[in-house]
């Protein structure tokens, strides 16, 4: 064995503490290798156990969801999930959290965050068709010591860094939601859903496979950016946070947009084995993953990497975190024909090793063995932990009943809610995402959920992301169900039928047990609702510790919700579209303000017991839904959440600028009650005897309250009367975020 | 009508002006990579929109020095046809194709929504279905769309009817400085212009994407079609309804 000199540090428990190992997981290296380990070895183990590559206190809660189904061709464990829809097409979706890079850098952080999204699903061979964003900032007025707010900056740099990637690679960016907390003041999330679709045989999977086939290196050339960013986001944030500016990697949405045609390109050419991404953890996690799934071994030469500066030895190499790279494994005899694709579209190719069949990873550097470690151990057998739970102390309190104030003026506490960040629209943030680009979207962003025609088909596919992060954060089993119910309902109010789910689990730090608690109850809840409404999790990721200084974010397990309309002919819309129309409600309410808009929003007050998630309401009101839009009956449909009817009434208002004249047999303060399993749709008046007896045939309650019509939403009540002019309403719904953002 | 869609790398709106020619007017379409020198016998040549090279340097600065823009220049010389659609339209202009320039967005943001646009010119092959004064109804997507040049070229331009679209409001109102109705700030609200001989034309908004009845918005398909239907001698006119 040549002898390369290296000026590297002396590997023992010390460096190892110091690149987020424990003392155990390091003894437990040395036990594994027989030996002490290299520079390069550590560096590769330690990002390889790292909670964001290896799941190890997650995993054992998330065998609990349901991941298989009729369509499901792939569930979790390859770079995204791959669903049937039937035509001969397959969608390929997951959602992927870039939390704290976006925190540190958030224009880079966000865009990376949108292209290695985009990367999971053009790797499986599937040509990428949508992204959503889901936001989680700070609060906008929190004190800034007279400075300029640097919430605001993180806000205006995550829509650019999100918009300016996904523009320039041509991905409609069409929904998603954006949310404003103080529990996020310290940790922002940054969540990006990528949909692609592909016909059935086009699908590609990351298994290494062939002893002796050609290892292929093909992008931008690796610098030091990102280096050991996967264990960068496996730590909560203390003071010296600014100081890991150089753990967040740069993003190149050109290079992403040369390289997504160049990849569907090879793909289909038949000369590639596999592919991955060099996404979190680069070389080492797309090296080991494809290997693992393939049961075999990897032989590289780390000198023949393309460097875009020199000095960089082999630890770098390995854990650097540059974008837009990707790693093939070609099929012997044939890298030349892939070779000259990738040149064609000006990209750097590189033969940098090839498959074996030893179950190892042998890597070199100029010839020297730099480490030489077995897959299995470091992949599939990684440590996992059952971490300690305990309820926390101060849950009790978190769901007592709070006294729920009378509204008094109804109108005025409907114009401060629709004036707040939270509930205003985000448009502001939406005109800055080409949402019309690939000439597929019917419904764009602000409804209850996307839609796109798939071309060539009768088919269209609906998307939505949803989760309430202070229901998680009162009730975290029943919040998830929420989550998962609540994407399902805004999938049916545009007529589609859930086909799966992807979801990206938020928390703080899994070492405190009441955070793990959290997570478990969460899990628990997702697996609950997809067991009973029969949707398999197809995809999936797990962000921990999100957390400051001590200070937790709300536990947010976000859910991506695919869903396919049979016939798209007529998308009912989320706001009202007919003078004449009589409007329906779908659903009871029942008095649930608990974790509601209004007493967080208006009264200050995060507490209770969030809304009741009752699955066979939720699974009934659904089906009803899809029925009708199928039927053609539906010129409307908007489903119940945040801030209860009021704020439904005045968004479905909003859309044409028509009013609406109803009679409700409700008290005042039962207008922002966020009851689940409801929804508001509206109909020509011929229709409504059919609807209502569906509704009936279905147990969904129903009642015909009135008509569309005038410039006014008229609520008569028991005991009580709203008439607000819905231009009034919109103005100050129009401008309350740029207005709170100061733009 | 044969057309052919250049594609550099970072073009991102060639598969939609391509499906739009073929699969919703019928016509014959093939795609021209940035490196070919030979356009293909193609009647019509289409600069589409995205981000060629990524828009480094400047929004189509580099791929105005692409191989095939000496054969686009010389089919334009010869009186061809070509219709830039966005960073098309970038690309023409710093290919000296048309006059003038494309600059940042007035707000310095990406802007991704409906916009309305008046006719000035319906006696164009790329016009001629529309009338003078009519108002569509289409998007526009573009970080870079404020259209701007010396006053007295402005002057020679309108003075020689090259505005064909300007920015207006849903009632026809050419108010440029509202930033409602004319949202990238251009200058006298120029939304698309021709050259002088009228054969080269381009526009920010993306007719393409309001092409077809099921995307809620068909404004679109009246200028394409009139492109096609240019062709020989309105060969399709009489078949085809408004």
């Amino acid at each position: 064995m040549t002898e390369v000199l290296l000026d590297e540090p002396q590997v023992d428990v010390a460096l190892a503490k110091r690149q987020g190992m424990t003392a155990e997981e390091y003894e437990h290296l040395v036990m594994v290798l027989g030996r002490t380990p290299t520079y390069t070895e550590l560096g590769v183990a330690s990002a390889l156990w790292s909670e964001h590559c290896s799941y190890k206190s997650s995993k054992v809660y998330l065998r609990e969801l349901p991941s298989e189904g009729p369509y499901v061709l792939q569930g979790p464990g390859e770079n995204a999930g791959v669903v049937d829809v039937g035509n001969g097409w397959v969608v390929v979706f997951k959602m992927e959290s870039h939390n704290h890079p976006s925190y540190i850098e958030p224009y880079q952080g966000a865009a990376t965050g949108v292209g290695g999204i985009l990367r999971d699903v053009f790797t499986m061979g599937a040509r990428p068709v949508a992204v959503m964003d889901s936001l989680f900032f700070g609060s906008l007025d929190a004190p800034t010591d007279g400075r300029p707010s640097r919430m605001r900056h993180l806000v205006d740099g995550v829509v650019r860094g999100v918009g300016d990637y996904a523009n320039c690679v041509g991905i409609p960016n069409v929904g998603g939601e954006t949310r404003f907390h103080s529990c996020y003041d310290g940790n922002i999330l940054v969540n990006a859903f990528a949909l692609g679709i592909a016909r059935r045989d086009a699908i590609h999977k990351a298994k290494a496979a062939g002893p002796g086939n050609p290892i292929l290196y093909v992008g931008s050339r690796t610098g030091r950016d990102g280096i050991h960013g996967a264990t960068m986001a496996s730590e909560a944030f203390g003071e010296q946070s600014a100081h890991k500016l150089p753990t967040v990697q740069v993003g190149d949405p050109f290079a992403e947009k040369v390289l997504l045609e160049a990849t569907l390109q090879a793909l289909r050419s038949g000369a590639v084995v596999a592919v991955q991404d060099m996404g979190a953890a680069g070389l080492t996690s797309s090296s080991f993953e494809m290997a693992s799934r393939g049961g075999t071994g990897m032989e590289l030469e780390l000198s023949r990497v393309p460097l875009r500066e020199p000095g960089l030895g082999p630890f770098e190499i390995m854990l650097s975190e540059s974008q837009e790279r990707m790693l093939f494994v070609a099929r012997r005899g044939k890298e030349e024909e892939l070779s000259r694709i990738f040149q064609r579209w000006g990209l750097e190719v590189a033969e940098i090793g090839r498959v074996t069949g030893t179950g190892r990873a042998e890597v070199r550097f100029r010839g020297a063995r730099v480490a030489d470690l077995p897959i299995a151990a470091l992949t599939d057998e990684a440590p996992v932990y059952r971490r300690p739970v305990r309820e926390p102390r101060d849950l009790v309190q978190r769901q007592w009943q709070p006294q729920v104030p009378e509204p008094g003026d109804i109108g005025a506490a409907l114009r401060s809610l629709l004036g707040t960040p939270e509930l205003g629209s985000k448009e502001w943030i939406t005109r800055q995402y080409d949402s019309t680009v690939r000439t597929n979207t019917i419904l764009g962003p602000g409804g209850d959920a996307a839609v796109l025609r798939l071309k060539g088909s009768p088919l269209g596919l609906a998307l939505t992301s949803d989760v309430n992060p202070v229901y998680c954060f009162l009730d975290p089993f029943q919040g998830a169900m929420q989550a998962v119910a609540e994407a399902m309902r805004n999938l049916a109010c545009v007529g589609a039928e859930p086909v799966g789910l992807t979801d990206c689990l938020n928390f703080g730090n899994p070492e405190n047990p009441e955070i793990s608690w959290e997570f478990r109850e969460a899990v628990h809840g997702i697996a609950r609702a997809c067991r009973a409404l029969d949707i398999p999790v197809i995809s999936g990721n797990v962000s921990l510790y999100n957390e400051t200084a001590g200070q937790s974010i709300h536990p947010t397990p976000t859910i991506g919700m695919v869903g396919v309309i049979p016939d798209l002919v007529q998308v009912p819309v989320s706001w009202f579209t007919e003078a004449g129309d009589r409007v329906i409600l779908l659903g009871d309410d029942q008095r649930e303000l608990g974790g509601s808009a209004y007493l967080r929003l208006l009264h200050g007050i995060e507490q209770g017991r969030p809304p009741v998630v009752d699955l066979d309401a939720e699974a009934r009101l659904a089906e009803l839904l899809r029925y009708l839009a199928f039927e053609r009956q539906l010129h409307t449909a908007h489903d119940v959440s945040e801030g209860g009817l009021a704020v439904t009434l005045a968004e479905a208002c909003f859309g044409r600028g028509l009013g609406v004249e109803l009679e409700l047999p409700l008290e005042p303060v039962q207008l922002f009650s966020e009851t689940q399993a409801r929804a508001v749709i509206a109909v020509p008046p011929r229709q409504v005897k059919a609807v209502l007896e569906t509704a009936a045939e279905l147990k969904v309650p129903a009642r015909d309250v009135g008509k569309v019509g005038g410039g006014r939403l008229q609520l008569k009540l028991s005991g009580a009367k709203v008439a607000v002019e819905v231009e009034e309403l919109r103005r100050v719904w129009a401008t309350a975020l740029p207005r709170a953002l100061g733009m | 009508m044969k057309a052919g869609v250049v594609v550099f790398p970072g073009s991102n709106c060639d598969h939609d002006v391509y499906h739009v020619w073929k699969h919703v007017l019928g016509e014959d379409a093939t795609f021209l990579w940035h490196e070919d020198t030979s356009l293909q016998a193609c009647e019509l040549v289409v600069m589409p929109g995205g981000f060629s090279y990524g828009d480094y340097l400047r929004a189509g600065a580099m791929a105005a020095q692409s191989p095939i823009m000496a054969e686009v220049r010389r089919h334009a010389d010869a009186g061809g046809l070509v219709l830039g659609i966005c960073n098309g339209f970038q690309i023409l202009c710093e290919s000296g194709l048309l006059p003038g320039v494309l600059r940042r967005n007035v707000g310095l943001r990406f802007l991704s929504r409906d916009v309305h646009l008046k006719v000035d010119r319906d006696d164009l092959p790329f016009t001629h279905r529309l009338r003078r004064g009519q108002v569509l109804r289409m998007p526009i997507a573009h970080g870079d769309g404020c259209y701007v040049d010396r006053a007295d070229r402005l002057d020679t331009l309108e003075k020689n009817g090259q505005v064909v679209l300007r920015y207006c409001s849903p009632a026809g109102r050419v108010e440029a400085n509202s930033e409602e109705h004319n949202p990238n700030g251009s200058l006298r609200a120029i939304a698309g212009i021709c050259n002088r001989q009228g054969n080269v034309m381009a526009l920010m908004p993306h007719p393409e994407r309001c092409s077809e009845g099921v995307l809620g918005n068909e404004d679109g398909a009246d200028l394409l079609r009139s492109v096609a239907e240019s062709g020989t001698a309105g060969r399709r006119r009489a078949g085809s309804g408004r």
